[in-house]
């Protein structure tokens, strides 16, 4: 067995959320850079320059690069032969807590209905799984509501197929327009249930920007399906131009022969993650 | 590219009639901030027959609830939040003598609609770009409902703060004629 302390998760998601907000990781600055470089509309150049002299300032001077620092959510995995000395959940939560005041990040979550802000950023979204092994690994993830908002799900009818699919996720994107602040990321689950795909979709959004799909069907979809949708010419902030989307990640899982989710989750360009290992 | 336009505000209808969807400004001078909660809260004092706490007249209002400001600074990071989310209080606000929005995002019908019959402006700044808005911010105070926090009103002092004519006074949207100039698809 081995210890691993509550109290050290706490004080690492602390700094972890101040450093995502601050720090782009450079898997996302560097797409965004090489989009600057191709991109034909003066006006998509424009906000692609001002998108990477914001995020140089920010992580210059500690700045949160987005006023929206988000909503904290987490995947957590936890080799099996690690004994916690406490909550878990507990301990991310004061993390989280502790990060966004003491980071000057702001406070964006509230009730549902009654909209009453919850003052701390908590309770933060998250998903945990048991692996092999003796660590404990955090991503966090900050999700703004801008580019949270404009995605979807959609119980597609087998029938529908893989045409089914595509059509949906550039639907869904063409809808969306400029609003969740393009160059977009697209996390694209397919099969599994109705949460399953919504979690896969958001866990494709953590895996770096640049690295190939496993999977060559999977591979050649995104490929495919990141053509059609700069076709669209939505281009950044929706101002026309070539780079609507800087990648397309799928992950897919088994579903029920009667069904076909997918779900369509969309990053902004301030594509935040970190992750560290305990 | 073409130089930015400078523009100050409060905004008048002769600045206002100059700006062409798609032109690059730079606005200098007092704006407002307010963003979902306070958009509701001015709309339930207009529906209540109540004085709102500031005069729209000429004002430009600024979506943006910023990060709190470190200790010694005038505001944390402050770039625009979704416009459409204030579609639906928006109109009335113009007939109020709103002048000039804000924000990031498409807006709908009405909202177009209103901008063209009351003179008005439409603006984005680039989303996401916080940090270098930020500068631009030289005071910031709040004037109402600082219970709201993020959300609270803030008069803002700004210099040559960057933004791009989205909605004209002829009914040019930037965001159909941009779009239509670079789309290779049906």
């Amino acid at each position: 067995m081995k210890q691993v302390s509550v109290k050290d998760i706490t004080k690492k998601v602390r700094d972890l959320c101040i450093s995502a907000a601050c720090d782009l990781e450079p898997d996302v600055a560097s797409a965004i850079r090489s989009a600057l470089d191709k991109e034909e509309s003066v006006l998509g150049k424009e906000v692609l320059s001002q998108i990477v002299e914001n995020f140089e300032i920010a992580g210059r001077e500690h700045l949160p690069m987005c006023q929206d620092t988000g909503i904290s959510v987490f995947f957590v995995e936890i080799g099996r032969e690690v004994l916690l000395d406490g909550s878990l959940e507990d301990a991310i939560n004061e993390g989280v807590r502790q990060g966004y005041k003491e980071g000057y990040l702001r406070k964006s979550v509230c009730h549902p209905l009654k909209r009453v802000n919850t003052g701390d950023n908590t309770p933060a979204i998250i998903h945990t799984s048991i692996v092999e092994g003796g660590k404990v690994k955090i991503k966090i993830a900050p999700k703004g509501a801008g580019s949270e908002n404009m995605s979807r799900l959609k119980m597609l009818k087998p029938a529908e197929g893989v045409e089914g699919i595509k059509a949906f996720v550039v639907e869904t994107v063409k809808d969306a327009g400029g609003n969740p602040c393009p160059p977009i990321v697209l996390g694209v689950g397919i099969g599994g249930s109705f949460e399953k795909c919504a979690i896969l979709a958001k866990k494709a959004l953590l895996r770096p920007i640049g690295t190939q799909n496993p999977d060559s069907d999977l591979n050649s979809l995104e490929q495919e399906l990141l053509g059609k949708i700069n076709d669209l010419g939505i281009g950044p902030m929706g101002f026309g131009g070539r780079t609507t989307a800087l990648a397309v990640h799928i992950e897919a899982s088994p579903c029920h022969i009667a069904s076909l989710p997918v779900a369509v989750n969309i990053q902004c360009h301030a594509g935040r993650h970190k992750e560290i290992e305990i | 590219m073409t130089e930015a336009i400078r523009i100050s505000a409060p905004l008048d209808d002769a600045a206002i009639e100059k700006l062409r969807a798609g032109d690059r400004v730079l606005i200098s001078g007092v704006m407002y901030t307010a963003r979902d909660a306070a958009h509701k809260r001015l709309i339930e004092l207009l529906n209540a027959g109540k004085e709102l706490p500031l005069d729209l007249k000429g004002q430009i209002i600024y979506y943006v609830g910023p990060t709190p400001e470190k200790p010694g600074e005038v505001i944390g990071s402050a770039g625009p939040t979704t416009s459409g989310r204030m579609d639906a209080y928006t109109p009335r606000l113009i007939e109020l003598g709103l002048k000039g929005m804000v924000g990031k995002g498409a807006r709908n019908k009405e909202v177009r609609d209103s901008i063209i019959a009351h003179k008005a402006v439409y603006m984005a700044a680039v989303g996401g770009a916080a940090a270098l808005i930020r500068r631009s911010i030289k005071k910031a105070e709040i004037i109402a409902y600082e219970d709201l926090g993020p959300e609270a009103i803030r008069r803002l002092e700004v210099v040559d703060f960057p933004a791009i004519v989205v909605n004209d006074v002829y009914g040019g949207d930037l965001f159909l004629q941009g779009v239509e100039k670079f789309r290779r698809v049906s």
